[in-house]
C-alpha cells in the first residue's frame, strides 16, 4: 500500500502525494462523482457523508455533509474553479464548524505513475486561530484521534514538568 | 493533577475564541498582559482571567521580568497547534485507504463487465 507524504509549504501551503493503484480516469471520477465520494471520504471511523453535493464543472457546488450519528454533525461547501478531466481539479472550500472558517483553494493533480496515478494535492494552510478552532472543534465533536493525541501531548508536556 | 482532569481543562481552554486568540499571539513570541490585552477591547484583567485558565491548562507558562510576568507557550500549547496537521494526516489516510478499497472493487466491476 502506497504512503501518504504530506508537508508545509512555507507558511501558506500544504502539499500532499498519494499513490494508487487505479488508473487516473478512475482517480479523478472517485473524487468527482456523489456515489463515490460518499463510500471514501469520510475522516475517521463513524462517520458517513448523508448529503453528497459535487457539480461536475466550473463555478459548480460542493456541499459534503458528515454525520457521526450521536449529533456531531458538520458540512463543507465550496465551487469547483476548473476542472481538467481526469487530470486537475482546482476548487475552494470551507468548514463550517458552524461558523465558516476561511476559504481554503486546492489543486490536485493526477498523473500516470507507471501502472497507477499519483495524486498532488496543494491547499492553503489555515492560519494558527483557524487550526485551533477546528481542533477544538473535533475534539467537541469527540472525534477519537484527536482526545488519543491531546492526552499524549498532554503527559508528555506534564512529564517534561511543562518546560517550554 | 488526574490525567483526565488536565485533558478536560485543556479542552475548555482551547473551546473560547479570545484565548486561542491569545495562543496564536502567543506562538509568535512571549508578551506580557499589557500587550495581550492590546488588540482586545478588554481590560487586563479580563485577560489575566484568561491566562489563568490557560496556564492551568499546562498550555502557558511564565517568567518573573522585574514587576512583569511575560507569558510564553508551553510546550503543550506549542504542540495544540501542530497537532491540527496530525489529524488532517490521520483524517487523509483513512480516507485513502478507503479509496484503495472502493477503487479495487470499481476495477473488479469493470473487468467483470467485459469478461
Amino acid at each position: 500500500m502506497s504512503k501518504l507524504t504530506l508537508k508545509t509549504e512555507g507558511d501558506t501551503h500544504i502539499v500532499v502525494t498519494r499513490r494508487f493503484t487505479a488508473s487516473p480516469e478512475a482517480v479523478y471520477r472517485a473524487h468527482m462523482e456523489p456515489e463515490i465520494i460518499q463510500k471514501w471520504m469520510l475522516g475517521p471511523d463513524g462517520w458517513t457523508m448523508p448529503v453528497c453535493i459535487n457539480e461536475a464543472k466550473p463555478g459548480g457546488k460542493i456541499r459534503y455533509e458528515w454525520s457521526n450519528g450521536k449529533g456531531g454533525d458538520f458540512y463543507l461547501t465550496g465551487e469547483f474553479l476548473e476542472l481538467e478531466p481526469y487530470s486537475r481539479i482546482v476548487h475552494v472550500e470551507r468548514m463550517h464548524l458552524p461558523d465558516p472558517t476561511p476559504d481554503n483553494h486546492v489543486e490536485t493533480r493526477f498523473v500516470v505513475d507507471g501502472t497507477g496515478t499519483l495524486m498532488t494535492m496543494r491547499m492553503s494552510l489555515p492560519n494558527e486561530q483557524t487550526r485551533a478552532m477546528m481542533l477544538a472543534s473535533g475534539m467537541e465533536r469527540g472525534m477519537e484521534a484527536s482526545y488519543v493525541r491531546l492526552e499524549e501531548m498532554i503527559k508528555s508536556g506534564l512529564a517534561r514538568g511543562g518546560a517550554a | 493533577m488526574p490525567e483526565l482532569l488536565q485533558l478536560d481543562l485543556a479542552f475548555a481552554a482551547l473551546a473560547d475564541p479570545t484565548r486561542r486568540a491569545i495562543l496564536a499571539r502567543l506562538a509568535k513570541g512571549e508578551a506580557t498582559v499589557m500587550e495581550l490585552a492590546e488588540p482586545f477591547d478588554m481590560t487586563q484583567p479580563a485577560v489575566s482571567q484568561h491566562l489563568k485558565v490557560l496556564e492551568d491548562a499546562g498550555l502557558v507558562l511564565h517568567r518573573v521580568e522585574g514587576a512583569k510576568r511575560p507569558r510564553r507557550l508551553a510546550k503543550a500549547g506549542i504542540d495544540a497547534m501542530d497537532q491540527w496537521l496530525a489529524m488532517l494526516r490521520k483524517a487523509l489516510e483513512a480516507n485513502y485507504h478507503r479509496l484503495d478499497e472502493v477503487l479495487a472493487s470499481m476495477e473488479k466491476k469493470k473487468k467483470g463487465e467485459t469478461q
